[in-house]
């Protein structure tokens, strides 16, 4: 069998690079199961044979608050890898030597890549790595990722640690007198009652329950409710003494003494600091003009306009290519397949809706890229850094704005990749809140029906309409979050303890790797279900079909049109290309056959399975001013939001509509009864908030790790939007608009 | 010697953690970070909103909130 061998490490400690350097092509992602924390996998082939390498994710403890400490501590403890190969940032020893004391003191093997070697040299340290090794009783091997330097040394002492199998003794640090007294009190309980000791040594689970770890006191009352009573009594004792005498916590305490332990360390000439003081100096630079007061946000604006552009011009074009592609499929499919349901399926059902998810892949790929180098250059903390101060007043999080921004908060986006981007955010409920808003933002799929609107009901004032669309949709979002906030996602805000990283110019390797691994997460998780509901709602549209009876009266009136017309007309309409210009009373009759198709398609959509939902909502639906057909139209939107439009356009008998070129509907509903002003707004003001479009939901479905939050995206965003429909139509009636 | 609330902290001010009073998750996070008492810290810079708070501690710089901060106490020079 393969060594397996784990990667851990703090963020930002050049870990992922170093996986990518170790394992180069050979690897693959996916999640943990059941939760979205990346699980990444590799091999490495050198010198010391093959080698399983699987990135833990970034960690700063392991303290199991966070996700990814709980996901890192079980690993440890699960699948007991060979060896933990500890990442450390050599420029930055103190604060990483933290996590390390916490592996040794859970008795794991060790071994320790001292990375970053040549940031520290040039910033005037030297690292004593063999003092450090012998200090720690564990091997240390000065590493540089981002050349791969010392990399196949690392794994030779990986190996050579994995094959010594000797039974390193965790390591036992003093915690001062009070604590130490009664971890060795505690150490006794759980040794006579084999207290969880097949898992974890005796010493480290008294911590644990110092720490009040929740964690591992459920396991420990699942296992034996009596010990794990008397030991958080313990642990309970020791808290109430400490803060009567000393007024701390025992957890203080415990931090404090492993950051005193880690200076002894450091101070017996391990790092020799040169004449540079701050070494920081090209940071500090940066950051007083990045996040300076006034030039920052300017600076910050300019910036995420720049992705913006980069991820919706740029990627047009390959955009374009997907959409030429899968129009070709779908013209090849007409040519060649006999006229009947399975035609219509392959087309309406299957092609249309793989061509709906694989024509996002290239704006996909464009919105990760530019994601990555931001992140991987260091400036996304800035971001969150200068704009949490607004975004917690909301209940979210300085990083949100990333995510409302791709989505279409300058109007255009498209809240897919801006769910995804919602990754970036650490804290969990903010995250939460993130996710079901950013479906709130105008992407571009929503800006044709918002176009089509305002062109035929509000022509003056179209600019200062699109305008005060996109506002309304901003408020929307904002104020949603906050209500989601102190309701259903209700809990304080996550810490701003964060890292600022100094900033770092990306790898080119490391961001393809980056961006590669998400797009292709996306292509394969979305792709199947969407399929799914692509033909389901194909189904919807179609069946039942019209009963034959009617279906023949259209045939009819055809024929009579047919009949009425000279031979000479009929044959030219039979050969008649698509753009050819014709003579007029060719045309004519052309005319009159298109009607009674758009006559046909409309009786058919009005007795199909969406028609009959849609009329029997027209109850409901007409307090916001909203009618059958309408209503189609939205169930449709459901697949994407431009097919609005083309619904409407079947639901009108003009058959289908392209989008972009939506004059002849504009028309229609100009002089349509019941539509007005006031009804293009109230369903304008629908169109922005209610459900997400279904790959969307599939996406938040996918990050937020539970069909829940799907579902609860459908369900509450269509009853907020008809609930500000219903109020906008009823007001606005009532005003007599 | 003068005991500053962090909060309090001017720009470039340099100071030794005295105290962290928090508990619970903030507690353990600032800890981790490093925030313990005896350890160096200078404030860094602010957000253009003067909240977050950026602060230069051992070798890295680290953010935190104003409302954060509170619980932290610095001993400075005057």
């Amino acid at each position: 069998m393969e060594a397996t061998i784990a990667l851990a490490g703090n963020p930002n400690c050049g870990k992922t690079t170093l996986f990518n350097a170790l394992t180069g092509a050979r690897q693959h992602v996916g999640n943990y199961p059941g939760i979205t924390v990346d699980k990444k996998e590799g091999t490495y082939i050198g010198d010391s044979g093959r080698i399983h390498v699987v990135d833990l994710p970034g960690t700063y403890s392991l303290t199991a608050y966070s996700l990814e400490e709980v996901v890192a501590r079980d690993y440890l403890v699960r699948e007991k890898p060979g060896v933990v190969v500890n990442i450390v940032d050599a420029s930055n020893l103190e604060r990483n030597l933290y996590l390390t004391l916490q592996f040794l003191e859970m008795g794991v093997p060790v071994c320790i890549a001292l990375n970053m070697m040549d940031v520290a040299e040039k910033r005037g340290f030297k690292i004593d790595s063999d003092k450090l090794s012998r200090l720690l009783g564990v091997p240390v091997i000065p590493t540089i990722a981002r050349s791969g330097q010392g990399k196949d040394e690392l794994m030779a002492a990986a190996a050579k640690t994995i094959r010594d199998n000797r039974n390193q003794p965790p390591l036992t640090i003093s915690y001062g007198e009070d604590v130490d007294n009664a971890l060795l009190d505690m150490e006794k309980v759980i040794r006579n009652n084999r207290f969880l000791t097949d898992r974890y040594n005796a010493r480290w689970i008294a911590l644990k329950y110092l720490e009040k770890d929740e964690k591992i006191m459920e396991e420990g009352r699942e296992a034996n409710a009596g010990v794990a009573a008397k030991l958080a009594n313990e642990a309970v004792q020791v808290a109430v003494h400490l803060k009567r005498t000393l007024e701390t916590y025992p957890e203080a305490i415990i931090a404090d003494y492993r950051y005193g332990y880690i200076n002894t360390i450091v101070r017996q000439d391990v790092i020799r600091r040169g004449q540079e003081n701050d070494r920081l100096y090209m940071s500090d630079k940066i950051d007083s003009i990045l996040t300076q007061r006034f030039a920052g946000p300017l600076i910050m604006l300019l910036i995420l306009l720049g992705v913006y552009q980069f991820t919706f011009s740029y990627s047009e074009i390959p955009v374009g290519w997907c959409e030429s592609l899968f129009a070709w499929l779908g013209g090849l499919a007409d040519a060649h397949l006999p006229d009947g349901m399975l035609k219509s399926l392959i087309i309406s059902g299957v092609i249309d809706g793989v061509g709906g998810v694989l024509g996002f892949v290239p704006l996909i790929l464009f919105m990760f890229f530019a994601i990555a180098f931001l992140e991987d250059t260091g400036y996304l903390a800035r971001v969150a850094f200068m704009l949490d101060r607004i975004f917690r007043i909301f209940g979210l999080h300085g990083s949100s704005v990333m995510p409302f921004i791709v989505s279409g908060g300058i109007a255009g986006g498209c809240a897919v990749p801006g769910v995804m981007a919602a990754r970036t955010l650490k804290s969990p409920r903010e995250q939460l809140a993130t996710l079901l808003t950013v479906p709130f933002m105008n992407c571009g799929a929503k800006l044709p029906v918002f176009a089509l609107l305002v062109g035929v009901f509000f022509a003056e004032n179209e600019a200062l309409m699109m305008f005060i669309i996109t506002i309304i949709s901003w408020i929307g979002a904002l104020l949603v979050a906050k209500l989601l906030r102190s309701t259903v996602i209700r809990g304080e805000a996550t810490p701003f303890v964060m890292e600022l990283p100094p900033y770092r110019f990306p790898t080119f390797r490391g961001l393809i790797i980056h961006t590669w691994e998400r797009t292709w997460q996306y292509i394969k998780k979305a792709g199947t279900v969407i399929l799914g509901i692509s033909v389901l709602l194909w189904a919807m549209m179609t069946f039942p079909g019209l009963p034959e009876n009617r279906a023949r009266q259209f045939e009819v009136k055809r024929q009579t049109i047919l009949a009425s017309a000279p031979a000479s007309v009929v044959r030219a309409v039979e050969t008649a290309g698509e753009a050819a210009e014709l003579p007029a009373a060719v045309q004519a009759v052309k005319d009159q056959l298109a009607a009674v198709d758009g006559k046909e398609a409309e009786a058919g959509l009005r007795y199909s399975a969406a028609g009959r939902l849609g009329t029997m909502l027209e109850g409901v639906s007409q307090w916001a001013g909203f009618d059958w057909r309408t209503n189609i139209a939205l169930v449709g939107g459901f697949a994407a939001k431009e097919v609005v439009i083309s619904t409407l356009g079947t639901a009108y008998s003009l058959g289908e509509v392209d989008p972009e070129e939506s004059g002849s509907l504009g028309a229609m509903l100009a002089n349509a009864p019941g539509w007005g002003p006031l009804t293009a707004l109230s369903l304008m003001i629908f169109t922005m908030f209610y459900a997400p479009c279904f790959v969307t939901v599939v996406c938040i479905v996918r990050e937020a790790g539970s069909w829940k939050w799907g579902l609860f995206s459908m369900a509450f965003n269509t009853i907020f939007a008809f609930t500000l429909s219903v109020m906008v139509y009823q007001i606005g009636s009532m005003l007599g608009f | 010697m003068l005991k500053l609330n962090m909060r309090q902290m001017k720009e470039k001010q340099n100071g030794i953690i005295s105290a962290v009073r928090a508990d619970g998750e903030l507690g353990r996070r600032i800890r981790d970070m490093g925030l313990v008492p005896g350890t160096p810290v200078t404030i860094q810079g602010r957000a253009p909103l003067y909240d977050p708070v950026a602060l230069r501690v051992m070798d890295f710089t680290l953010t935190l909130r104003n409302n954060e901060a509170d619980y932290i106490e610095v001993e400075v020079n005057e």
